[in-house]
């Protein structure tokens, strides 16, 4: 399981309902039902993805989180997900806002656009870094409003949203002291646990 | 047994009427005193009754849904896309039970039959009807097959407005509820279609309202004329372009030529509702598009679709085409809110076909996907 979804996953209460934004093949829901309990609804938008995520017995609605998510009832879930996806929204602030409205609490986790390797990239090719972790060109990628760690806080605070907790993910196996003391510079992900 | 030409069909498969004695209030307030349901199944029922699918059908269909009738037929039942050997709704797996709806002209009781007050047939005197009849004497029927519980109740169209009613009047004898291109009412455009459909009939001189096998012969070329109507409903402009676009069946545009050109698209609909109008009765077709007009899921409850749904205890799969403008993917997506806001659980796959309403009898690849990965969860424990 990628990295980031292990971190979150300690963050949801056993039994409660999860809302997966952006939920791919259903891989992180699948475990939460299995190890949590929880009873999980995933949106996504990928014709496989949406396949592979119904055979493994999960609810997916095929939805397009850029057309809102209006139909989604107040604090209908206890935590609402999005990994990996924030980047790829046309209104990632609306979303951050639809996030807490339909959940009590909401887990982000995004590539760190203001990880060092990335403003070495910059600064030294004068290009849009590519990477292992963000293989895209910039004409092609599904990535349109990367952000880095101040970014997304300063948003946070912008919207009066708390962050409950913050955990990074670094570029090393094992505990990210780096990334953990300058999270702006080290982390590879970022991942927070926010609500109102 | 497989037919050569399709080795992954049912193989050759005959129906069975089973007769009912007991008296089926209907929602108009009239009794049918006893009735026949004509029915088909495919698969096999486990020890514990556990792995059936009822298949209910669309406005004309019947019960004969997957499978041939003999080695000399040429075409197999109106599902055969989706029910058989590892197809969606797989035979290796499930038992299941496809019938012909009561008002039905395929062998259940309905206007052709015999009404034992007059000894004559019902004809146009054959009590209306609503999908929740059609529910429960579906419910009648899993009584007398000794199903407690459907694994899944399946429809498409006005089959999935039936399986809809299912999950309402019936929670706690559905598992699943997989809802194909349909709504949970029909809108005003489609009660439109609905009324030409009927005028057509009734306009024909010989339906001699309704008496026609008393009287004299069907009203074949009003019943085609309506057959034409919804045909056109059923298909994509798109879908139509391409399979007629402006080809010529006879006739030219040369100048200086009158004879008049006949389009293939004219007499692909004209062949549609020949063949149409001597298969179907004209009573059965006004009855059951007035049980579709009719049809509204939540108008009992409040016209509240989530107070509606609340009653229900299954899950849902629904499934939308995206040229579908008889009942559109909009149709689909106020059900699966409907169904989100009433926190039942719910999977939806809105699939990009260019065939129109039509898609879902068609074997289309993201379709039978999406139709066969939720399939692999009914039927189990969880």
């Amino acid at each position: 399981m990628r990295l980031d979804l292990t971190h979150i996953q300690r963050w949801i209460a056993p039994g409660s309902r999860v809302l997966d934004l952006g939920c791919g093949d259903g891989e992180f829901l699948e475990i939460l039902r299995e190890q949590r309990q929880v009873r999980g609804t995933g949106i996504e938008i990928g014709e496989r993805e949406i396949t592979s995520a119904v055979a493994r017995g999960l609810n997916i609605v095929e939805q397009n989180l850029d057309e809102g998510l209006a139909n989604f009832p107040d604090q209908s879930f206890d935590t609402v997900v999005m990994a990996h996806a924030i980047q790829a929204v046309h209104y990632p602030d609306r979303v951050l806002d639809e996030m807490l409205r339909i959940g009590r609490e909401g887990i982000i986790t995004f590539p760190n656009f203001g990880h060092w390797r990335c403003r070495f990239y910059l600064s030294t090719k004068g290009r849009m870094p590519v990477s292992r972790f963000m293989p895209y060109n910039w004409y092609d990628t599904p990535n349109i409003h990367f952000c880095t760690v101040n970014d997304f806080e300063a948003l946070c605070e912008e919207k009066k949203i708390r962050i409950l907790a913050r955990d990074v993910v670094g570029h090393t196996e094992g505990k990210p002291m780096l990334a953990s003391a300058w999270p702006n510079l080290f982390a590879t992900t970022a991942i927070y646990h926010i609500t109102h | 047994m497989n037919l050569p030409k399709d080795a992954n069909s049912v193989g050759i498969v005959a129906p069975t009427v089973a007769r009912f004695e007991e008296p089926l209030t209907l929602a108009c307030g009239r009794d049918l005193p006893s009735y026949e349901i004509i029915y088909e199944t495919y698969g096999r029922l486990n020890a514990e009754r556990s792995n059936a699918v009822l298949v209910c059908h669309a406005l004309s269909g019947h019960h004969h849904a997957a499978g041939y009738h003999s080695l000399e037929d040429k075409r197999p039942g109106w599902w055969n896309e989706c029910i058989g050997p590892g197809k969606p709704i797989d035979t290796d797996r499930f038992f299941i039970v496809s019938l012909n709806n009561l008002g039905g002209c395929h062998g259940s009781t309905g206007p052709k039959s015999i009404n034992p007050d007059t000894g004559q047939a019902w004809g146009p005197d054959f009590p209306p009807l609503r999908a929740r009849d059609w529910v429960n004497s579906q419910a009648r029927l899993a009584d007398y097959l000794g199903i407690e519980c459907w694994a899944a109740v399946v429809g498409g169209s006005l089959g999935g407005m039936q399986a809809m009613r299912w999950a309402l009047e019936y929670p706690q004898r559905i598992k699943h509820c997989i809802v194909i291109a349909a709504a949970m009412k029909l809108s005003a455009q489609n009660l439109a279609f609905n009324e030409v459909a009927r005028q057509a009939i009734l306009s024909d001189p010989s339906f001699a309202e309704g008496y026609y096998d008393r009287e004299g012969s069907p009203p074949t070329a009003g019943l085609s004329l309506a057959r034409m109507v919804g045909h056109i409903t059923y298909l994509s402009d798109n879908a139509m372009a391409n399979k007629f676009g402006r080809d010529l069946r006879s006739g030219s545009f040369d100048q200086g030529t009158e004879e008049n050109v006949e389009f293939q698209v004219q007499s692909y609909l004209r062949y549609q509702g020949s063949q149409f109008s001597n298969s179907f009765d004209a009573n059965t077709y006004i009855l059951m598009t007035r049980a579709l007009d009719y049809f509204d899921l939540a108008r009992e409850y409040d016209n509240d679709a989530v107070a509606a749904f609340k009653h229900a205890e299954c899950s849902f799969l629904v499934i939308s085409f995206s040229t579908d403008w008889r009942f559109s993917p909009e149709r689909s997506r106020e059900i699966v809110d409907a169904l989100i806001a009433a926190d039942r659980p719910v999977t939806y796959a809105e699939i990009e076909a260019d065939e129109g309403h039509d898609a879902f009898l068609l074997p289309i690849p993201r379709y039978l996907d999406v139709f066969r990965a939720y399939m692999r969860r009914v039927g189990t424990a969880s």
